[in-house]
This record gives C-alpha cells, structure tokens and sequence, in this order.
C-alpha cells in the first residue's frame, strides 16, 4: 500500500519540480504579480474542473462546460446591459447579472442532466450536441461579433477579478474555497460516497438503494453551477464574451481531472488531484511565456505529452495491485 | 498407488510454494496430473485451489518449486503459451468477448482464413461441430452478450475443446450450468479421458467429484492434507478432510413458530417473466423458492424489491405497498441479496466499510461518521465472522464466502424486517456455507421473515420450513414439512406433476 502511494503523490511532485524549475529559469516567476495571475487564471479551469471531478467520478463526462461558459457569459453581459435602465449602473445590477448566469449554469446543466438520465442518452452524445447548440448561441446572440459590458458597470464589476486581499484576488479565493467544499463532498458526505460508488458499478449502487439518477443528475447541475461560478469571475477580466470564449475548457477541464489521478472510467474522484492538476497545466504555460527554452506554440503538445504520460502512470498502478 | 502407474505423468508440480508479498499461500505442493484421468482438487475457499490452477496453466510463476511438463521443466511463461503447448485453462470467469459472435470468440486469435478474408463458413461450421458435440442448441453466430450464463460456459468448454488439449485445467466448470447441461459437460469430460487427456478440475459440489474424478487431492491452508483415488473417499470424508473437523448440523434445526403475515402477494405479476404468484410470508419464516434456471425465481425477488416492473398486490403488514426502486424496498424495512455478488452485490475495487455502509448511509445524515463506520465494521466482521486481512483492502480481493458474509452484514445493516436471499451459498466452500445456513435461521429466530432461492435442493430441503416450487414463471406448488423432500420438489420443478392449487 505504501508503494502505491507514490501514484497518489506523483502530480504533487511533478508541480513542485515544475515550480522550480520555473523558479531556476527565470526570477520573475517568483513575483507576487506573476504567481497571482497564473493562480487567477487557473481559478476558471480549476472551478469547472472540480464539477468535472463529480461528473467523471460517477462514470459521465461534459463535453459542453466552454460552451456554456460561453453562452452564460453571453447572456450575463445582455441581462446586465439590459437592467443598467431600470436598476442603474451599480453594484445592484452585477448582483441580479450574476444570478443570471449561476441560474443560467445549473439550468444548463439541468438539461444536460435530465436528457442523460431521464431520457438515457449517452453523456458523450448529449453534451456534444449542447457544446454545439451553446456554442452556436452565443454566436448568434453576438451575432458573429462581440457582446461588450456596459462600460460603467465593467469598472463596477473590475475588482472582482482584479481585487482581493493583497495579491491573493477573489479568484484564487473562491477557487481554494470550492476545492476544500469538493474535497470533502467527495470524501466525507454521503454524496461524494454515491458518486464513487455509481462510477465504480452502477448496477451495485442501483442494488444498494443508491438514487442513481438524481446522483448522476446532481452532478451536471453542481457541474453547470461551477461553470456560472467561473463566468462570474470571467466576465469582469475582459468584460466581453464572444463565439471565441471559453473554446477548449472542456478539453482543459478533462485533462486536469485526469492528470490528477481520476480514472476516466469513474469510480475513483480526487478533487485535490484536479486541483494539482489544473495547476500544473498553468504553470506549464506560464513558464513557455516566461522563457524561450521551448516555443510557446508548443505548449499544447508538452500538455498532450503530461495527459498521455498521467494515464501511463495510473495503469501502471492497476497492475501493480 | 494403483491405477497410477500405469500411466503417464503429463503435468507435474514438484514442491511449489507461492507467495504474495510476505504471505505465502502455498507450502510445498506436490501434484501430478496423469494422461487419462480426472483429477479433482478439492478444498475449501482460500485453501489454494485457484493459486493451483493459475500456476498449473501458467497464469501465475511459482515461487519456488517447478512446474514440469512431460518431466521437463515448463517453458511457458502465460497462459496463451500454456495453451500452444495443449495446457488450456477454462476459468470461472468467463474470457469472451460479449460483442462478437460464438464462433468468432471459439476462433479468436486462431482465425481461419481464406486469402486474405475470413473464411467464415469453416469457422461456423467448425463450432456448430463441436457445440452439438455438447449437446447444446446455441447457434454459431449468436451473440455472447444474449447468451445466458450457463451458455457462456458452455462457449467457454467448447472454445477449450477447439484447441486439443492436452491437459485441461477447470476451475469450478459446473458451477452456472442447469442439470442437463452439467450431464453434457460430464459427458465431454468422459469423453476426453477416454481420448487420453489429463483433467483437472476444482468444485465444491462433492457428488460431482465423486461422479467424475479418479484421483482427489485435498488441500487445505495451501498444503495437500489428503490424496485419495476413485472410490477411497465418501462424500463426508471429503468435506471432514476440508475442513479439518467433523461436520455435523450443517444445517440448524428448523423452528416451525411463525407468526403473522409479513409479506402477501395476489396475483403478482412480473413483466413477461413471472405470472400470476400469489405466497404468504411469515414472520419466522425461512421460506424456500425452488425451480430450474429460468423458471423465475430471480425474477420474482427483483420484482418485489421494485428492480422490474410488476403489478399485482404486494402487502407488508397487511398494508398494500408499491414499490418502484430498492429504496422503497428498503424504506419498507424489505432487503433483497442478489444472487450476482460480484456484479450487483459489492464493489470489488472499493474497501470492505465503503461496501459494508453503502445501503444505510442514507440515515447517517449528510456527513459520513468514519468512526461510526469504523465501529460497524468491528462489529459486522465480529458478528458475520468476516476474515480480511485488513478493512482497506477492496472487497474483492475477499474469498467468495467472506465476500458473501460482507453482503449479508451489508443487508442487514439497514435492519430489515423481510430478507430474500438470491443463492445464499453460490461458489462458497462447505465450512462457510453452514456458517451461512446457521445466520439465516438465526434472522427467522429473530422474528425476521426469509425468504431462500436456491438451485442447490439440498440446502433448500434443509433450510426451508416451507418450499415453494416455480415452473416457467408460476409457482408450481408447495411442500411443507415432512412432505419436503427431493423427490417432490423436483417433480414440481419438472411438471411432472400437477398439484392442486390451494383454495
């Protein structure tokens, strides 16, 4: 058992090594200003990724959360625009905007859910059709172009990217404080237990009283209301959404949950794994941008390699038990 | 040694030991399997068999020790080099592939081909061969995944037979067949002695060692206790060996006080299987459900528990109930242990408190008490009398019986006040399964109501106060009392004989 926790701490270690290695190549890794934007950064991808934790864990997977994020932004920014008449250019009407776009979430992924569960089509199929759908809508809703914050409101609505407690800003706040909640909704509710046991044999869980389909449907929906969560976040950054936003989080998103040690086939979550996972991803980025070792152009194959590798190293664990 | 000599060493083991990490399962086995024998390896669960069988067919390297074929030590290195060299393995569980069909798992890896396509025709012709040659009416280009369990096995021997053995290694092979198919196997089996091939097999069905094997070995805790040939042994010996300790009281006296009704159903009906049942349940009862494969039985238990689609009146406590879902079973105080332990009953890859508290968590509150788990577990394990070596490790990796043991503590943890228990003893060992016998009338004696489905009459005679008897998806009749016998049962089973239905 000792040996086997290597697998388990192996992410860890590759993050610590990265950061070192960021740390050696170049002295402004180190700066508060660069640590808090590669954090802030991550917070986005982190925040859905800890849903996709949930969602992979029991045996599904979302294909449609950048999508989403899209849309939801796409339609954060019009209903805030739209209530900037009737309610003013303050904080009240960022308030009912970020109520929109967490509604928006869990409705999305509600649908999501439901057609999974309810109507019993594959999760692959359904969330390629609505990563489609909520791509395409948001399009049309910018109507090719870009939807922009009513420009009163973004310097409102700027310090909740931008702001926080000293370079620690709200983003890496609320993305520490989701992967704690997640860690221990996965490791010591009810929930999380249901989650892995439906991931590890439906069949076993149904037999053992376990609501099957409401567990699966919570999942998309805590899913779909982390993506509104990380849209809330998003929209002040550039306080714009267009068709380009949020294109390949998902793929992102999957990709940290792999890495940190959750099998694709379910049955197994680790939040924290994700949460290191996400991480290293970043800081991969960060130090391509920071020196010029390697080609930035590269950083999608040196991540490819990473994913590749991280599965490697978790089957190898299988047959070693 | 008699009949022995005569004959030809194929397969050998030569003081094997076998080790798991710090824990050394075998201690110096000696084997030796002759051409044109049957050699029945017998013991109880966790005594070794399985480590045997995988050594013998090169799924596992001893320790120390050799493995010598035709007085050679083997070269094989994996099973699928064991079986070029005619050592051939038919597992328990089953190796097919679900989508492909019959004939394309018979050939897989040994595909016929014609140019540079499959010649299909030989294929299929070649398995509809051997499958008749079995006396089975599975068609060559059937699908895996719409075969029945006892089909797949079949599929399983045939595919073993295609590869001429020489030297057949099968671990539990009857254990999924119907009577006529466990005939067709022990005809197979007759067969290739005859032609010379050296068998070996495993079982804890001791008329079937007793039918076939010529020579018995006995193991137990990984060390041979007993050798003995055709005829030396009788069956109760066989189960003294294993155990190591006379056995008596297999099964516990039965209680014939029963109380009230707990359970009633009128002319439940289960979605095109189960027609028209209509039974009475009694607190303190351990009611028998008998029948061939197919006749139901599991069928009307998932029915009643709310896993199929039923209609008709269910009564608990004279209220009438419906039940859609396990969790109103459960909320009913109504458990249901699937006959399916592997698939439908445990986790495998989860530890022993995860699957023990899995169905009762839902009252526990949001949080999971981890101490309070960590107490049920001390007390199931001392209750149920589970053997792990440690709570964490997955559930799988527990001997069939301790795993029906963690199933049991994990159904009755909910507190049940009906309990219906789907092949209580399917693949355990002699010693556990009158452990297991003694914890259900144990649950009767508690005033709980029981309700035992099982393939094995012997255990349905001896555990049941009451037996009902289903045929293609009615209940056929009923015996009570001294009128509970194998004889009866089996005549209702086979509708052979029509009883009247109770006014």
């Amino acid at each position: 058992m000792k040996r086997i926790d290597l697998h388990v701490w192996g992410p860890l270690i590759a993050l610590i090594g990265l950061f070192i290695l960021g740390a050696i190549l170049n002295p402004a890794f180190l700066a508060p200003a660069n640590l808090s934007n590669v954090l802030a950064r991550s917070a986005f991808i982190g925040l859905i990724a800890i849903g996709m934790t949930f969602v992979i864990t029991q045996g599904g997977l979302d294909l449609s959360v950048g999508s989403m994020a899209a849309f939801l932004a796409g339609i954060t920014i019009m209903a805030m625009n739209a209530l900037v008449p009737v309610v003013g250019e303050n904080w009240g009407t960022i308030i009912l905007g970020m109520g929109v776009a967490l509604l928006g979430g869990v409705a999305a992924g509600y649908v999501n859910g439901a057609l999974i569960t309810k109507a019993r089509i594959e999760a692959f199929i359904v969330t390629l059709g609505t990563m489609g759908i909520f791509r395409s809508l948001v399009t049309w809703l910018a109507d090719g172009g870009t939807l922009s914050l009513d420009s009163g409101l973004r310097s409102i609505y700027r310090p909740v990217y931008f702001g926080g407690l000293g370079w620690i800003t709200w983003p890496i706040i609320v993305f520490a404080v989701a992967a704690v909640v997640g860690e221990w909704a996965m490791r010591h509710t009810r929930f999380g237990r249901h989650v892995e046991a439906i991931g590890s044999n439906d069949r076993v869980a149904r037999y053992s009283a376990v609501d099957v389909e409401r567990v699966r449907l919570t999942t998309y929906v805590l899913l779909g209301a982390l993506v509104g969560l990380a849209t809330i976040l998003y929209v002040p950054r550039l306080g714009s959404a267009s068709g380009s936003t949020g294109v390949l989080w998902e793929l992102e998103a999957i990709a940290a949950v792999i890495i940190g040690g959750t099998a694709l086939k379910g049955g197994r979550g680790r939040v924290w794994g994700t949460v290191v996972g996400v991480l290293i991803l970043s800081l991969i980025d960060n130090i391509l941008n920071l020196t010029d070792l390697v080609s930035p152009y590269l950083n999608g194959a040196i991540q490819g390699v990473i994913i590749v590798l991280a599965v490697v190293l978790q089957r190898e664990k299988r047959t070693a038990e | 040694m008699g009949k022995g000599d005569d004959m030809t060493v194929v397969l050998a083991l030569d003081k094997i030991t076998k080790s798991f990490g710090p824990v050394e399962v075998l201690h110096g086995v000696d084997l030796e399997l002759h051409s044109g024998e049957v050699h029945a390896l017998i013991g109880e669960n966790g005594a070794g068999k399985s480590t045997i069988m995988k050594i013998l067919g090169g799924y596992l390297a001893p320790t120390t020790g050799q493995v010598l074929l035709d007085g050679a030590p083997v070269t094989y290195r994996s099973g699928p080099e064991g079986e070029a060299q005619g050592v051939v393995v038919i597992h328990q569980e089953f190796n097919l592939a679900p989508d492909l069909t019959v004939a394309a798992n018979i050939f897989l890896g040994r595909e016929i081909s014609k140019g540079l396509g499959l010649d299909h025709a030989a294929m299929r012709a070649a398995t509809a061969e051997l499958l008749t040659r079995l006396d089975t009416s599975i068609r060559p280009e059937a699908l895996i995944r719409d075969l029945s369990v006892p089909d797949r096995q079949m599929v399983e021997i045939a595919k073993a037979l295609s590869r001429k053995a020489r030297v057949l290694i099968m671990d539990e092979p009857s254990a999924a067949l119907t009577h006529r198919e466990v005939e067709a196997l022990y005809a197979q089996v007759d067969r290739l002695r005859a032609e010379g091939v050296a068998l070996i097999f495993c079982s804890h069905r001791m008329d079937e060692v007793s039918r076939l094997a010529d020579r018995i070995t006995v193991l137990r805790d990984g060390t041979v206790v007993q050798r003995a040939l055709r005829g030396e042994m009788t069956e109760d010996g066989m189960a003294t060996a294993m155990v190591g300790r006379e056995l008596t009281d297999i099964f516990p006296p039965k209680d014939t006080s029963s109380g009230e009704t707990l359970l009633e159903l009128r002319n439940f009906t289960v979605q095109s299987v189960v027609k028209d049942v209509s039974l009475k349940l009694h607190k303190g009862e351990v009611l028998g459900i008998a029948g061939l494969v197919g006749s139901g039985r599991t069928e009307l238990a998932e029915g009643i528990v709310g896993l199929r689609p039923a209609t008709g009146e269910l009564r608990i406590h004279d209220r009438q109930m419906n039940i859609r879902s396990p969790r109103e079973a459960r909320d009913a105080r109504l458990a249901y242990l699937t006959e399916d332990r592997k698939e439908a009953g445990l986790l495998l890859d989860k530890n022993l408190p995860v699957n023990l508290t899995l169905t009762a968590l839902d009252e526990w509150g949001l949080r999971i008490d981890t101490k309070r788990e960590k107490a049920e577990m001390v007390s199931a394990r001392k209750e149920f009398d589970i053997r792990a070596a440690s709570d964490d490790m997955r559930a799988g990796a527990l001997s069939g019986g301790n795993q029906q043991k963690l199933l049991l503590a994990k159904t009755m943890l909910t507190d049940p006040e009906i309990v219906i228990i789907d092949e209580p003893t399917r693949g355990i060992d002699i010693g556990t399964k009158q452990q297991i016998y003694h914890f259900v009338r144990d649950l009767a004696r508690q005033g709980k109501a029981v309700i035992v489905i099982s393939s094995e009459l012997p255990e349905v005679i001896g555990l049941s106060d009451r037996v009902l008897v289903m045929r293609m998806g009615r209940i056929a009749g009923e015996v009570e009392g001294a009128a509970i016998n194998e004889e009866n049962i089996v005549r209702l089973a086979m509708g052979l004989e029509r009883e009247e239905e109770p006014a």
